[in-house]
């Protein structure tokens, strides 16, 4: 063999097993469809798929508002264009109604769907690798016997290269961990079960904990807090902006009731996700507000510790004519304080806005949404309620309120770019506005909420 | 002093910047269409217009409107010359003790504007901050449907040339 010939079989060495690893890394073989006509589910088994879909809040991304449950086709907005959710009813053309249980726990643990084809991972499977065996069977049962939707989802909109699925697989090499959820023995069951569900099935970490350039949670910052939908996702660990700290109980009644006396109304994504988590077994909601009381940690010696501290710091309303931001002074008394410094009881009376973690939040986002668009009144409960502003400010008017707001109910600095984010708010806000407010998947009535 | 624009008139008023509008409608423009329910935005009894959009008159500071053109129930049409909204509402019968209803007509006027066939989804949702205590839901949702109808002939009838 000549030394050229030599140089040539190792290249062609190499090349062949690049292409051998490449194909291993990205091909996944499509598994045998099923007929959706045969298969029959156990009622509890169904029943238990209903509770965790609700903790897993399925509906949030895979029922666009007004539409058939879990259709899907919701836009989801990445920074590397549009991702529209499955429809995970089960069509066997359109939805999954010819995955086997195989076929939806392979997509749960490594992100492929039936077909093979790797799915983006904006579907959280980086949280449902530590889902149980028994918890797919179940989430499976209940998908199985939701109403078949014969609905196509849209193409996502992604730009080049982001728009070539085999790319995904090497995103799964560098950010998949695909080891599941093991429970830490020096603790009580009630935190395992919390953390099994918040790191699992709830992904909680999904909206909360930043991302990195490819659009990973930064495993080094979890719970610090992020973005979805143009809302801002608060730190839920010790970086928390609450001006109360938070504690177990108050989040347990939060996560139960969508609002809570000293740290006000769930809104934007997280009304959704509440509203998911008042149908499902208190002691699940207790077990992952046990979890996250511990990930918050104990507050720090320099936080406050109760309402009443922070609210005998806060300014008193100021003299109109010694006011340097009158119209934001003026906004505030007549639309706001009537309800924001009534003394009235939550959920009727509007919080005081020192304990607002939307104030003293890093910046104005979920502030400026919340006076566009109000909290509509969650049917048949006793909710919060609030007007949007929309129709009646116009952007000048609400960067005014929200400066004001800022400066008089905390003790951060001033925010900067509040017009932007005005306008980014009345953009996506007003949007959102013309869809039905009212959650339609748990039972209205809090006496059904036993009910399947 | 500012100049208020109400029902397409301009009025000069002696208000405070933070007076809600629904004050200065009632008790000094005499314009008593608008209720007081709750003064918090809660049950829609103040709603009027403010450029073509609903809006809780008694959460809305004069200081909110400066240029802005306000409509009030007084401002749609007349006993004598019933806007199709008011002929609607009085031809179902759908007023019982009729505190909620200038407001309810207020926001329904303004989706009609914008939606000349709405659903009924879209009329219940667009209602949903307004309550009744009469419980007259049913006929307010069908004199809803019947107004959406009346405005439609009436377009057409203008189309055609013929006046209202």
């Amino acid at each position: 063999m000549t030394r050229s010939g030599v140089i040539a079989g190792v290249l062609a060495a190499l090349v062949v097993s690049g292409a051998v690893a490449i194909f291993a890394v990205v091909w996944r073989p499509a598994i045998a469809a099923v007929d959706p006509a045969q298969q029959t589910f156990a009622n509890d088994l169904v029943k238990r798929g209903r509770a965790l879909a609700a903790i897993g809040n399925c509906s949030n991304c895979h029922t666009a508002p007004g539409a058939k449950d879990f259709a899907g086709a919701v836009a989801v907005p990445t920074p590397f264009g549009t991702v529209f959710s499955s429809n995970i009813t089960p069509d066997a053309e359109t939805g999954i109604g010819k995955w086997s249980e195989a076929a939806f726990r392979r997509a749960m643990r490594d992100g492929v769907d039936r077909e093979g084809r790797h799915l983006y991972p904006t579907f959280p499977y980086d949280h449902f690798t530590n889902v149980s065996d028994e918890d797919d069977r179940a989430l499976y049962a209940y998908l199985m016997t939701r109403q078949p939707v014969q609905a196509a989802v849209p193409a996502n909109r992604l730009s080049f290269p982001f728009d070539q699925r085999p790319l995904i697989a090497g995103w799964k090499l560098l950010f998949l961990r695909s080891e599941t959820y093991h429970p830490d023995s020096s603790k009580s069951p009630e935190w395992n079960r919390g953390a099994y569900l918040v790191e699992g099935l709830a992904h909680c970490g999904a909206c909360h904990t930043p991302r990195n350039a490819l659009g990973a949670e930064r495993a080094s910052a979890s719970f610090s807090g992020g973005d979805v939908d143009n809302w801002r996702a608060y730190a839920i660990n010790a970086r928390s902006p609450s001006p109360v700290p938070w504690d177990a109980d108050a989040l347990f009644s939060y996560l139960r009731d969508g609002w809570h006396p000293d740290h006000g109304t769930a809104r934007g994504p997280m009304a959704q996700v509440v509203a998911n988590l008042a149908s499902v077994d208190p002691d699940d909601v207790r077990a992952i507000a046990t979890y996250m009381a511990d990930v918050f940690g104990p507050p720090a010696t320099d936080r406050r510790h109760d309402a009443k501290t922070v609210l005998a710091e806060v300014k008193p309303m100021a003299d109109r004519t010694s006011e340097t931001n009158k119209a934001g002074a003026s906004i505030y008394a007549s639309a706001c304080a009537s309800c924001h410094e009534s003394g009235r009881a939550l959920p009727y009376g509007g919080i005081n806005l020192a304990l607002s973690t939307a104030i003293s939040s890093p910046d104005p986002r979920n502030l400026a949404n919340i006076v566009l668009s109000g909290v509509s009144p969650r049917e048949g409960e006793r909710s919060p309620i609030m007007p949007g502003f929309a129709g009646s400010m116009n952007d000048d008017q609400v960067v005014a309120l929200v400066t004001y707001l800022r400066a008089r109910f905390s003790n951060q600095g001033a925010w900067t770019g509040v017009d932007q984010v005005v306008a980014a708010a009345r953009r996506t806000q007003t949007a959102q506005l013309r869809m039905p407010a009212v959650p339609r998947q748990p039972p209205a009535a809090p006496a059904q909420r036993d009910k399947p | 002093m500012m100049t208020l624009k109400v029902n397409g008139r301009d009025h000069q008023v002696d208000a405070e910047p933070d007076t809600p509008l629904l004050y200065v409608l009632r008790d000094d423009l005499a314009l008593n269409a608008a209720k007081f329910g709750c003064g918090l935005g809660q049950c829609g009894a103040c709603t009027v217009m403010v450029d073509g959009k609903a809006v809780l008159s008694c959460v809305t500071p004069m200081v909110l409107l400066e240029g802005k053109q306000v409509t009030t129930l007084e401002g749609l049409g007349t006993t004598a010359d019933p806007a199709p909204i008011q002929r609607a509402f009085m031809d179902e019968q759908a007023a019982q003790c009729g505190y909620c209803i200038a407001g309810m007509m207020m926001r329904a006027q303004a989706l009609l504007m914008q939606n000349a066939n709405p659903s009924d989804d879209e009329i219940r949702s667009e209602l949903q901050p307004h309550l009744c205590r009469c419980g007259t839901h049913m006929r307010i949702l069908r004199a809803i449907r019947r107004a959406a109808g009346l405005m439609n002939r009436a377009d057409l009838s203008s189309e055609s040339g013929a006046v209202r």
